[in-house]
C-alpha cells in the first residue's frame, strides 16, 4: 500500500507476457463496449421514461387511456395491439413456414431446393420500409376494394350502421368485429398480413436447419415400417424437430414484437380500444415511430420512451425464453 | 403368409393403402402450395418495384436532390450519400467492437467476464431497432442535436451483435492445432491471434460484416430521431443527414405522387444493393 507499484523487471516478465497483457487489455476494453451499450440503453430509457413512470406508476402499462391532449397516458392499448398483431401473425405464419421448410428439406430436388432456400433468405433481407411501401401501395387498395364491395349489399350497410353505434359507445360484438370500417384498407388486418409475411422467413430458415439435422436413421426406420412420406414427416421428423422449431417460432415472435415501420405505415395509428379487425390500432413500436418526433410535451415524450422501455424488456424476455426452450428441449445432437 | 402379415393393420390392405396414399399426396401438394405462398411476396415485391421504380431511375435520380413538395423531378443524391456516410461510420463502431468482441469470446473463453459479454451480446441482438434509435437519441441528440453521427451510432449498435456472433463462430472453426503450432514457435498469443488466426478467418469475418451492413442499410426506424433526414446533400456528420430508407419512408407516406415515385425508385435501389450484398456474402461463405 505505501510503496508505489513498480513495473516488474524484464527478466521475470518477458516481452511476450507484457505484450499479451496489453493486447488482452485492448480486446477486453473494446469488448466491454458491448456491456456499456447495454448499460447505457437501460440507463437512458430508464431516465427518459422516469417522469411518466413517476406520474402514472406501473399502472402505466395497464391503463387504457392514451390522450396527449388531456395528458393522460396508459400503454395497455398498445401492449394489446403489439400482442394481438404478433400472435396472429405467428399463428398464420407457422404452418406456412414449417411447410416451406419441409419442402426445401424433404421434398424438393437439389436444383429446386437451393434457389427456394435463397429466395426465403432474401425475404428476410427485405427492409421493413420496403414491406411497408408494398403493403401500402399494393395490398391496401386490394383490401379497400374488397371492403367497398361489402357495402354493395344494403343489408350490410344496415349492419355497419348498427356496429358503428356500438363502436362509438366503445363496444363490439363478434359479428361487428369482422365488419369492415376502413375504406383505405389500412388497419389491424393489413398489419397482421404484412407482419405474417415479414416473420415467415425467420421461422422457415430455423425450421429448415432443424429438419435437416434430424438423423437419417429416424427417417429410414419409419420407412422400413412401410410408412408413406407424410407419415414419416408427421411421426418421425416433426416430433424430433419440435423443440428446434418452437425455438425458431419464439425468435420470430421477438422480431414481430419490435417490427416498427411496416406496421406503423399500415396499422392506422389509433390509440382506441380495438373494436374491429379492419379498424385502426397501434403497437408499442408504431406509436414510438409515429409520435416521438411530434411529442413536444415532456410527459408525452416520456410516455413514448416508457413504451420503448417496455418493448426493450419484452424483447429481452422473449429472446431469453427462446434460448431456454432451445437449450432445454432439443434432443442431443441437434444444436 | 398373408394371414400373418395383416394382423397389425387388422383391415384388408388395399383400402387402407388408398387412403394413406391419398393423404400422402394431399399433404405433398399442400406443402408445395404453401411454399409458393411463402416465396410469392418476394417475387411480387421485386417485380412491383421493378415496374414502378425502374422508370424513375435515371441520371437525375442519382445526381439531384428531391424537388420541393408539389414539384416534379429531382433525385435521391442526398439519401444515397447520407446512407454511404452513415454506413461507413457505423462500420467503424460495429466492426471495431464486434470483431474485438468475437475475439474475446472465442480466444479468451476462461476470462471471468466472458459469460456476461456473451449474454449481453445476445440480448443486444434481440433489441428492436427503434429502441436503439431512442437510446441514441438520449445519448447524443439531446446534447448535440440531430446528426448523421447519431444515426451512425444507432446503426453501429445494431451491427455489433451480428458481427460478434459471426466472428466468434468463424474463429472457432480455426483448428486448435494451428494456434498450437504458432505458440510452439515461440510467438506470443497476441501475435498468434493477429497474424495466424485472424487471417485464416478473414473471409468469414468479412462475410459477417457484409451481412450486418446489408441488415442495417435498410433500417429507417433508428434514424427517425437521430439522423432525422435532410433534403440537401450533407457531408458534415454533425448535421442532420438523409438516408435511403428514411426517404423511402417519408416518400411512401407522403401525399405527393412525385415523392411516392422517388420512394419506389429508392426502394428498388435499396433492395438491389441489399440482395447483391447478401448473395455475395453467401457465395463467399460457401466457397470457404
Amino acid at each position: 500500500m505505501n510503496e508505489p507499484v513498480r513495473p516488474r523487471p524484464l527478466t521475470r516478465a518477458p516481452l511476450s507476457a507484457r505484450s499479451d497483457r496489453t493486447f488482452q487489455g485492448l480486446i477486453l476494453a473494446l469488448a466491454s463496449v458491448i456491456v456499456l451499450v447495454f448499460v447505457l440503453s437501460v440507463y437512458q430509457l430508464g431516465r427518459e421514461s422516469w417522469p411518466a413512470l413517476r406520474e402514472f406508476g406501473l399502472s402505466f402499462y395497464t391503463e387504457r387511456t392514451w390522450n396527449p391532449v388531456s395528458g393522460q397516458f396508459g400503454a395497455a392499448q398498445m401492449l394489446i395491439g403489439t400482442l394481438v398483431t404478433s400472435l396472429a401473425a405467428l399463428v398464420l405464419s407457422v404452418p406456412l413456414a414449417v411447410a416451406s421448410a419441409l419442402f426445401v428439406a424433404e421434398y424438393a430436388p437439389k436444383w429446386l431446393a437451393n434457389p427456394v432456400g435463397y429466395l426465403i433468405e432474401l425475404l428476410a433481407a427485405v427492409p421493413s420500409v420496403v414491406y411497408g411501401l408494398w403493403a401500402l401501395f399494393v395490398i391496401a387498395p386490394i383490401l379497400g376494394r374488397w371492403q367497398q364491395g361489402f357495402f354493395a349489399d344494403p343489408a350490410n350497410v344496415a349492419l355497419y350502421t348498427r356496429c358503428q353505434d356500438l363502436w362509438n359507445s366503445g363496444q363490439t360484438t363478434l359479428q361487428c368485429f369482422f365488419v369492415p370500417s376502413a375504406f383505405d384498407g389500412r388497419g389491424l388486418a393489413l398489419a397482421i398480413i404484412i407482419l405474417t409475411v415479414m416473420i415467415l422467413p425467420y421461422t422457415a430458415s430455423v425450421a429448415r436447419d432443424v429438419i435437416r439435422l434430424v438423423p437419417a436413421d429416424q427417417r429410414e426406420a419409419m420407412y422400413a415400417l412401410g410408412a408413406t412420406k407424410w407419415e414419416v414427416i408427421s411421426r418421425a421428423i416433426l416430433p424430433y424437430a419440435r423443440a428446434g422449431i418452437l425455438g425458431g417460432v419464439i425468435l420470430a415472435l421477438g422480431r414481430a414484437l419490435g417490427e416498427t415501420l411496416a406496421v406503423a405505415m399500415v396499422i392506422g395509428d389509433s390509440q382506441e380500444i380495438i373494436k374491429s379487425l379492419w379498424g385502426g390500432a397501434s403497437t408499442m413500436a408504431s406509436v414510438i415511430a409515429n409520435q416521438f418526433g411530434d411529442a413536444q410535451e415532456r410527459l408525452h415524450r416520456s410516455s413514448v420512451v416508457a413504451l420503448g422501455l417496455g418493448l426493450f424488456f419484452l424483447s429481452v424476455a422473449v429472446n431469453f425464453l427462446a434460448r431456454v426452450v432451445i437449450a432445454r428441449l432439443t434432443p442431443k445432437g441437434i444444436q | 403368409m398373408t394371414a400373418q402379415s395383416t394382423p397389425l393393420s387388422g383391415r384388408p390392405r388395399p383400402r387402407l393403402s388408398a387412403a394413406r396414399r391419398l393423404r400422402n399426396l394431399l399433404m405433398g401438394v399442400l406443402i408445395a402450395l404453401s411454399t409458393v405462398v411463402v416465396v410469392a411476396p418476394l417475387l411480387l415485391i421485386f417485380f412491383y418495384l421493378l415496374r414502378e421504380g425502374l422508370g424513375a431511375m435515371n441520371l437525375e435520380f442519382f445526381t439531384r436532390t428531391p424537388a420541393p413538395e408539389g414539384e416534379t423531378g429531382g433525385g435521391l443524391l442526398n439519401a444515397i450519400l447520407g446512407s454511404l456516410q452513415m454506413l461507413a461510420m457505423a462500420s467503424v463502431l460495429g466492426v471495431g467492437v464486434g470483431v474485438a468482441g468475437g475475439i474475446f469470446l472465442a480466444e479468451y473463453p476462461r476470462h471471468p467476464l466472458m459469460p456476461t459479454v456473451r449474454m449481453l451480446s445476445d440480448v443486444l441482438a434481440g433489441i428492436p431497432a427503434i429502441v436503439m434509435g431512442l437510446v441514441a437519441y438520449g445519448l447524443i441528440v439531446l446534447q448535440f442535436g440531430f446528426s448523421g453521427l447519431a444515426g451512425a451510432v444507432a446503426l453501429g449498435f445494431l451491427m455489433i451483435p451480428i458481427v460478434v456472433r459471426t466472428t466468434e463462430e468463424v474463429l472457432k472453426l480455426v483448428p486448435v492445432t494451428v494456434r498450437e503450432a504458432g505458440l510452439s514457435l515461440g510467438l506470443p498469443q497476441w501475435l498468434v491471434i493477429l497474424r495466424i488466426v485472424l487471417p485464416a478467418a478473414a473471409g468469414g469475418i468479412i462475410t459477417g460484416v457484409m451481412l450486418a451492413l446489408a441488415r442495417v442499410a435498410g433500417e429507417a426506424a433508428p434514424l427517425l430521431f437521430t439522423a432525422f433526414g435532410n433534403p440537401l446533400v450533407n457531408l458534415d456528420p454533425t448535421k442532420p443527414m438523409s438516408a435511403l430508407p428514411l426517404e423511402i419512408y417519408r416518400g411512401a407516406t407522403s401525399a405527393y405522387d412525385e415523392n411516392q415515385r422517388l420512394a419506389k425508385a429508392g426502394a428498388l435501389l435499396l433492395i438491389l444493393i441489399i440482395f447483391a450484398t447478401s448473395l455475395l456474402a453467401r457465395r463467399a461463405s460457401r466457397r470457404r
